[in-house]
């Protein structure tokens, strides 16, 4: 997995419970999803969700977790390492974002949140009257140990 | 000072129709879904018309109407389609107020800037491409004494156009403009937020131009502009907005094998060097002026100088008189002439702003002013509005990365010239850059040394058609605002002729 980030088993996204209630109907309608993390004019700063692989991602892209829905309370880690809580509905969203983006936004935690609002760009969620948004915190001291190690 | 009705208001000068459909061969032709949408004015959060949510069908009838159209308006000559562009610019100067509080109702953006900006230049845009088509030549190389390589431009026939939403009437005109003088018909989605504007100005404009030649869907990226901008039969796709749509359509266009021209955005440089501060004179009052230009538009341009640089020997004191500058930055009524700032464009928009707030203080960045939202009382609560904002920190910070698109402007010090730069360039990103230095030959330097399409040298903010606009670096492929937009719109034919009456000798 030459896309992982260092430190990709550490949660370095997250997602709020109604981007968790979100995506699940999102599935329903659009089969497995992905995130990408956009920069730039406009909408830009903002994740955008396309149906899985409907964004073509390569080596200019960083993969930086997965993002487990519907295996437990979605608030907390929910990075690679959770991609086992297969069945009972759950599944996973991978999340990734542009490498030299990275290098300006490694050092905050991502946490997928849904606003009511319209984006523009092609983001499947603008048509239910909402729009994905990335909450930011820095990592503590602890986490960092984490990611660097 | 005038304020303005809001349209659907006794007196208004605007009125937009309780429901828009989709304006397809010169005419509104309702979704084939039968699916609308709600379209809230961001100065007051109320919804004020409902427009046709598109899909792939609708497209498809859009394109349908501009390839029938296509071939003739190829044909016409420039002259003819020369005329049309100046009528065009005509009808939209007699009713330029009108428009202006349009634009301002959908938009949420201060109408002193509608009625002074945006109208006025895309007026001018027009006039501009009516008068650079008449004046366009194809060229002639002579191979030979009996051998003549003659170049002609041609159309590309049928193109898209995915328009934002921070200028919608200006961003359309940019795009339209060179794609009608080079004679292509138009298939154009407008942005969600700011669906309307553009029909306001097509249902004004309907009599000037051969149905089918422009036609405008509406709906979101996912449901109409994906099927716009992965069609087989466009020639080309122009989009302005960020970066992750940008790479999609890109995509898109590689399977059909179409260039693309993207404005994909900045974080651009506003560079203070010390000689500024000399005096305190006129030119120290337009500086600062320059500083507060983050705060046009509500912040949402691609190009706002939302990173400020100055220099370490002025940098307390300029930076104290620009805090004076941007406090008296005066916000309210959007259709008030009095107004400098207005409303973000969306809920959303605003939600990130806010966003960027909280990660820019987590970071250790410094709050000079604002930093809230901005509570307004009245008609006005529940708008979309944000306090200017000035933060203090380090280029490696996230705010000074990323385009918040709001009246944000970070800033930080440097010490020489060679700082200066090495921080400018220090982005993604390169759109647009100011400098600011009495010295000509520091401005020249500087100028020569960013790595950005756009340096405002002792400016900022201005877009004369004319003057050529687009990025370096992860700011998108093309220029817009100057005659070299009409090769992005253009075929070269090339007849290779030969006068001579032998044989090449071959067989």
């Amino acid at each position: 997995m030459g896309h992982d980030v260092p430190g990709a088993g550490v949660a370095r996204v997250a997602l709020t419970d109604d981007a968790a209630a979100l995506l699940v109907r999102l599935r329903d309608k659009h089969g497995e999803l992905m995130f990408h993390q956009s920069g730039g004019c406009c909408d830009g700063s903002s994740p955008m969700c396309y149906p899985d692989g409907d964004f073509i991602t390569g080596d200019a892209d960083v993969h930086l977790g997965d993002l487990a829905v519907g295996a437990g309370p979605a608030g907390e880690g929910s990075a690679g390492e959770d991609s086992a809580a297969a069945g009972r509905g759950s599944f996973t969203v991978p999340v990734w974002m542009s490498r030299n983006q990275f290098e300006y936004w490694k050092h905050t935690h991502l946490t997928i949140d849904v606003v009511p609002g319209r984006g523009a760009g092609f983001s499947v969620e603008a048509p239910e009257g909402v729009r994905f948004l990335i909450r930011s915190r820095l990592f503590t001291d602890e986490e960092w140990e984490r990611l660097e190690a | 000072m005038t304020v303005y009705a809001a349209p659907g208001t006794e007196g208004a000068i605007a009125s937009y129709r309780p429901r828009y459909d989709h304006w397809i061969g010169g005419e509104y032709v309702a979704p084939a879904n039968g699916q609308y949408f709600e379209n809230p004015s961001p100065v007051n959060g109320r919804t004020f018309t409902e427009v046709a949510r598109g899909d792939a069908d609708d497209i498809n009838r859009a394109l349908d109407a501009a390839h029938g159209a296509a071939p003739a308006w190829g044909r016409t000559s420039v002259t003819e389609r020369a005329i049309i562009l100046n009528k065009i610019a005509d009808r939209m100067e007699e009713h330029l107020e009108e428009l202006a509080v349009a634009e301002t109702w959908e938009n949420g953006k201060p109408v002193r800037e509608t009625l002074n900006a945006d109208l006025p230049l895309a007026i001018d845009h027009f006039r501009y491409f009516a008068g650079a088509i008449r004046a366009q030549e194809g060229s002639i190389s002579e191979i030979d004494g009996e051998t003549i390589a003659y170049h002609f431009h041609e159309p590309l026939g049928v193109v898209g156009q995915i328009i934002p939403w921070n200028f919608p009437i200006l961003m359309a005109v940019w795009k339209l403009a060179p794609a009608l003088a080079a004679g292509n018909a138009v298939v154009l989605k407008p942005a969600e937020q700011t669906p309307t504007s553009i029909l306001y100005l097509m249902e004004l404009i309907a009599d000037l131009l051969p149905p089918g030649v422009v036609n405008v869907v509406n709906g979101f990226g996912a449901e109409a502009g994906k099927p716009l901008a992965s069609s087989s039969r466009i020639r080309k796709i122009a989009f302005t907005g960020e970066t992750t749509t940008g790479r999609l359509i890109m995509q898109y266009a590689s399977q059909n094998i179409i260039p693309v021209t993207l404005e994909l955005g900045g974080k651009s440089p506003n560079i203070f060097f010390s000689d500024v501060a000399a005096a305190n004179d006129e030119f120290y009052d337009k500086a600062l002026e320059g500083f507060t230009m983050f705060a046009l538009n509500q912040g949402e341009v691609c190009t706002c100088p939302s990173r400020a640089l100055i220099q370490s020997d002025i940098y307390a004191s300029f930076l104290a008189d620009a805090v004076a500058r941007t406090e008296a930055v005066k916000q309210g009524n959007p259709l008030d002439t009095d107004t400098m700032i207005g409303a973000q464009a969306s809920n959303d928009q605003l939600e990130k702003i806010l966003s960027y707030f909280d990660i820019g203080k987590a970071e250790g960045a410094k709050v000079l002013t604002g930093g809230f939202r901005a509570e307004m009382e009245g008609d006005l609560a529940g708008g979309y509005y944000v306090t200017p904002t000035i933060f203090e920190g380090k280029n490696s910070m996230r705010i000074f990365q990323e385009e918040i698109f709001g009246p944000v402007v970070a800033v930080t010090e440097f010490g020489d010239f060679d700082d200066a730069i090495k921080v400018a360039n220090d982005t993604l990103y390169g759109l647009g850059a100011g400098v600011w230095t009495r010295s000509g030959a520091d401005a020249y330097r500087a100028g020569r040394a960013i790595e950005a399409g756009r340096v405002w040298t002792n400016c900022y903010h201005a877009y004369p058609a004319a003057a050529a606009f687009g990025g370096y670096k992860g700011s998108g492929v093309g220029r817009e605002n100057h005659k070299m937009m009409l090769d992005h719109y253009q075929q070269t034919k090339n007849l290779l002729v030969s006068y001579a009456p032998t044989k090449q000798g071959f067989f």
